[in-house]
């Protein structure tokens, strides 16, 4: 008898309310990333799957012209992170710190150019940096320089629309551990003596580290796999390990390798976020948007 | 001494955050001043013109794109807020086992680089037999949002009563009852941040609807990518600024009616 | 550990609670627990945090499950139901005030979900209203409200579905004392008027001896005694009780000799004597827990006949109202004497005498003799 109610009134409401999401993320999360894994240790013949199986794709990932690739992709990442970073955590101080009502309205105030289209955006910024663009044409025009710069298409280009690009990535997170700091500590800091920079590199910096991190991964990887920003800014000059992989998918037709590109990220990211865990990071943190 | 250093500080702050705010609003500001280009290739203005915002409205495969973007958006949304808060309720109320399984499996698609997902999502659609289009892309689209859904409901959950439900119980109402009478009335704030999420991300999906579209089914992101190849004609910016105005719009509205509200 | 019968006495038993245990994985929360709560009566379970009084009550209004037994509402064995089959309502610790709704909606949440017509629930929620005093303020929010009025909202919107019992889990514990000590009144005048059976939970004993009827002191899941406040003062059945209700000064003794109904006490710092309440039976050299009440202390410069406790006053404490010394005494116990005047109690480094009148004595059995005469007497059985 008793069991019967446990049934009605534990086991039932919890099928019902976890259910969905279970069967969903089996079927749309789990398997798919489980069928790129088996993806990844087959071969192609040129239009379709092939079900040989063979470790070639693995081998072919360390073709030079990819290592270059890997390369270039890296660094780009690692700077759009870092600018970030430099750009991002002065902005955000300054959002935590403000009062109540400015605060939400630099909040919305940064928020607004992300709700409108993020392609046209970047377009835009072709617009003011091509060789007829708004920025050569006011330099031009006012004499500074005689010959227009040449701005887009090269890595520099690419990196702005990055850092255009993810910025309120590293922002948010950033924002959401400095304005969770306790004032009192703060106030702690300056009746033991420290001034405000001592304060702020002893006591702040220490403290947000982990949004920092947090923000830092949520740039990172994500820069990796961003092939339109290098397509837009970069003219198809900059190939990036997310180039990579979409060309197997559309142009090239070579599933399998695309499936053991993509494995490489996995398996950068979960290096990167078990680091993160293991220094005391919070994956809530990384949910932040 | 001090006073100044802090009106320095005061000074340097404001400097900057103006410098942030035209980094990122110069692009739209451009957007905004070439949607009245008179030239068609707009790459550099030529002349004053509102003829653009008229021929917007005959673009039938943007405004199709736009319509698709808006319908997946919809659907999308709607799946992830129904099938996210229903998750974060029950993980919340019940123990059991697998919970550390389903939350890291909702930690997936965040992390992951959404090419990685959207090459997954299309490997998978191939195997199986639902056809690519509008479909796939509401699938693929929800699959991305449930977990932020999840997140956003579960902070809101995070500082719930739950004396209140047992409270509605006492008083005679079932389970059912009590979920749509008292919880979900209390929990709304977050549903609809939720969805607000979800809606936001969707619409400006670049990555993961570029691999699981299907014909005939563009988005406005999908076909301004193609529009960029061929030459963004100002008719994409006038629609680029209309958007632009009524989300600023919509923002002062909401702002203003919870400054009412306080 | 005694159980009232059904109707022996013509008093209905509203709620029976049979055999009753609670397990928490390896917790054992509630032991075999067998209480019957009358109709009308204020009764109330106390006891410190974790004793099982919260669990008892949850178990009581549908909450929680229990992991054997019986719970009988009027009855009817209630174990399987819902709490919204269940004719009893509870009044939350947190009041549970439903944010979303104004006070006439908290109100007349029961008689919607028991779809009461629109009039009657309108008519029912102002005579409510007004009964907790809180006539005008239905269209209001819970949080415009405070403490107390969240308070009296709560139990408006318990009482108001004319259940038989209420259930009330410590709903004085956020209210300041002055509040408190108020609604402790209001709260013991409503129930007598409407004579709706209170079962009321709370770990402040003087709360306990000053609304209930009856008082079920819980200790970590055992029954220690079901008995008036009177009793429970003046007749503690444990030590746990007479530590827990009031100040006592316990002292752990041996019956050396008794002479007609005078005990010959031996404390471990000396003799006392005391007087053998009518009830009780005790053997020479049982082991048992003699308890005397601060104020019941006496103290002289000699020695009194029959007494050999000795001590030195160690501090002097001032509480307001009443005084208290500090009696340190051989073994290092100290012994507590409470005056309302200063000039009554003994000074700090003062050597005392200490003493009583017999009658104020009360002699507990030890647990510890209890279980040494179970195992005798199963001895003799198998004889």
């Amino acid at each position: 008898m008793r069991k019967s109610y446990k049934i009605r009134n534990k086991t039932i409401p919890l099928l019902a309310t976890v259910s969905p999401v279970v069967i969903w993320l089996t079927l749309l999360v789990a398997a798919p990333l489980i069928y790129v894994f088996f993806l990844s240790f087959l071969s192609t013949d040129g239009y379709n799957v092939v079900f040989r199986f063979s470790f070639d794709n693995y081998i072919n990932l360390l073709n030079p012209t990819y290592l270059e690739i890997y390369t270039n992709s890296f660094i780009i990442a690692f700077f759009t992170t870092v600018i970030c970073i430099v750009l991002g955590y002065p902005f955000a101080y300054i959002m935590a710190k403000a009062n109540k009502k400015n605060k939400a309205v630099m909040l919305i105030m940064l928020m607004v150019p992300f709700w409108t289209n993020s392609l046209i955006r970047l377009n835009g910024w072709k617009t003011i940096l091509g060789k007829t663009g708004v920025l050569n044409s006011i330099l031009i025009d006012s004499g500074i320089i005689n010959q227009p710069l040449e701005i887009l298409y090269t890595r520099g280009a690419v990196l702005l629309g990055m850092v255009y690009t993810l910025i309120p990535y590293m922002i948010l997170p950033l924002f959401a551990s400095i304005d969770k700091l306790d004032d009192g500590l703060l106030e702690a800091s300056n009746d033991l003596g420290a001034n405000k920079t001592k304060t702020f590199l002893h006591v702040t910096l220490p403290l947000t580290f982990s949004g920092v991190f947090s923000g830092s991964i949520m740039i990172f990887i994500p820069s990796l796999g961003f092939f339109f920003v290098s397509d837009i800014m970069g003219g198809g000059k900059s190939q990036l390990i997310g180039n990579l992989i979409e060309t197997q998918f559309k142009a090239a037709n070579n599933w399998p390798l695309g499936a053991s590109l993509s494995m490489l990220l996995i398996l950068l990211i979960l290096i990167l976020v078990t680091i993160y865990k293991k220094s005391g990071g919070d994956m809530k943190d990384l949910g932040v948007m | 001494m001090r006073k100044r250093k802090a009106k320095l500080g005061g000074t340097l702050s404001k400097i900057y955050t103006a410098f942030m705010y035209v980094f990122l609003y110069l692009p739209i500001a451009v957007i905004v001043v070439y949607s009245f280009n008179t030239s068609k290739m707009n790459i550099s203005f030529e002349g004053f013109t509102f003829d653009w915002y008229a021929k917007l409205f005959h673009n039938q495969p943007l405004l199709e794109s736009y319509g698709n973007t808006l319908l997946v958006g919809a659907a999308s949304t709607i799946i992830a807020t129904i099938v996210g808060t229903l998750a974060s309720y029950g993980m919340s109320k019940y123990k059991f086992k697998g919970k550390g399984i389903i939350d890291a499996l909702l930690y997936v698609p965040v992390v992951i680089p959404e090419i990685v997902l959207g090459i997954a999502l299309l490997a998978i659609f191939n195997l199986s037999n639902i056809p690519m289009g509008l479909l796939s892309l509401i699938i693929a689209h929800a699959t991305f949002s449930i977990p932020f859904v999840v997140f956003t409901v579960n902070a809101r959950l995070a500082g719930f009563d739950r004396s209140v439900e047992e409270a509605s119980m006492d008083l005679g109402a079932s389970r059912s009852k009590t979920f749509f009478t008292v919880t979900l009335p209390i929990i709304m704030p977050g549903v609809i941040s939720g969805a607000f999420l979800a809606f936001t991300l969707s619409v400006d999906d670049i990555i993961i609807s570029f691999f699981t579209t299907g014909p005939g089914s563009n988005t406005f992101p999908l076909k301004v990518m193609e529009l960029i190849k061929t030459g963004v004609t100002p008719d994409v910016y006038a629609l680029t600024t209309i958007v632009f105005i009524i989300t600023i719009a919509i923002v002062i509205v909401t702002q203003h009616d919870k400054k009412k509200i306080a | 550990m005694s159980e009232d019968c059904y109707k022996s006495d013509g008093r209905k038993a509203i709620v029976e609670i049979k055999n009753v245990n609670k397990i928490y994985d390896e917790n054992h929360v509630v032991h075999d627990l067998n209480l019957v709560v009358y109709e009308g009566e204020f009764l109330t379970m106390l006891g410190p945090s974790g004793c099982g009084k919260t669990t008892i009550l949850r178990m009581i209004g549908g909450f929680e499950e229990s992991t054997n037994g019986q719970i009988l509402v009027e009855g009817e064995r209630v174990e399987e139901k819902e709490p919204f089959k269940r004719n009893v309502n509870t009044v939350f610790q947190s009041y549970a005030l439903f944010p979303h709704m104004n006070i006439f909606n908290n109100v007349a949440y029961g008689l919607k979900m028991k779809k009461v017509p629109k009039a009657e629930i309108k008519e029912r929620v102002d005579e409510m209203l007004l009964l907790v005093q809180l006539k005008g303020f239905d269209k209001r929010f819970p949080s415009q409200l405070s403490g107390g009025q969240k308070q009296r909202v709560a139990i408006a919107r318990a009482l108001i579905n004319r259940p038989k019992v209420l259930l009330l889990d410590e709903p004085l514990g956020a209210l300041d004392l002055k509040l408190r000590k108020e609604m402790q009144l209001e709260l013991k005048n409503l129930q007598k008027k409407l004579g709706i059976t209170f079962i009321y939970v709370t770990h402040d004993q003087e709360e306990a001896l000053t609304m209930s009827d009856r008082i079920a002191i819980m200790n970590q899941g055992y029954l220690d005694q079901l008995d008036t406040p009177e009793n429970v003062y003046e007749k503690p059945a444990t030590k746990f009780v007479a530590d827990f209700i009031g100040e006592s000064n316990i002292f752990e003794s041996v019956i050396t000799n008794i002479t007609g109904n005078i005990a010959n006490i031996g404390l471990e710092v000396g003799n006392a004597l005391g007087l053998i309440k009518e009830d009780t039976l005790l053997k020479q050299f049982e082991m048992v827990y003699v308890c005397v009440r601060p104020e019941k202390v006496l103290f002289s410069k000699e020695e009194v006949n029959g007494f050999t406790i000795k001590g030195i006053v160690k501090e002097q404490i001032y509480v307001g109202n009443v005084i208290k010394s500090h009696v340190l005494i051989a073994n290092g116990q100290i012994v507590k004497i409470s005056r309302m005047d200063i000039d009554d109690v003994p000074k700090e480094g003062e050597m005392v005498y200490l003493y009583w009148s017999l009658e104020d004595v009360v002699i507990i059995k030890s647990r510890a003799y209890q279980i040494h005469s179970l195992i005798e007497n199963a001895n003799l059985g198998g004889d």
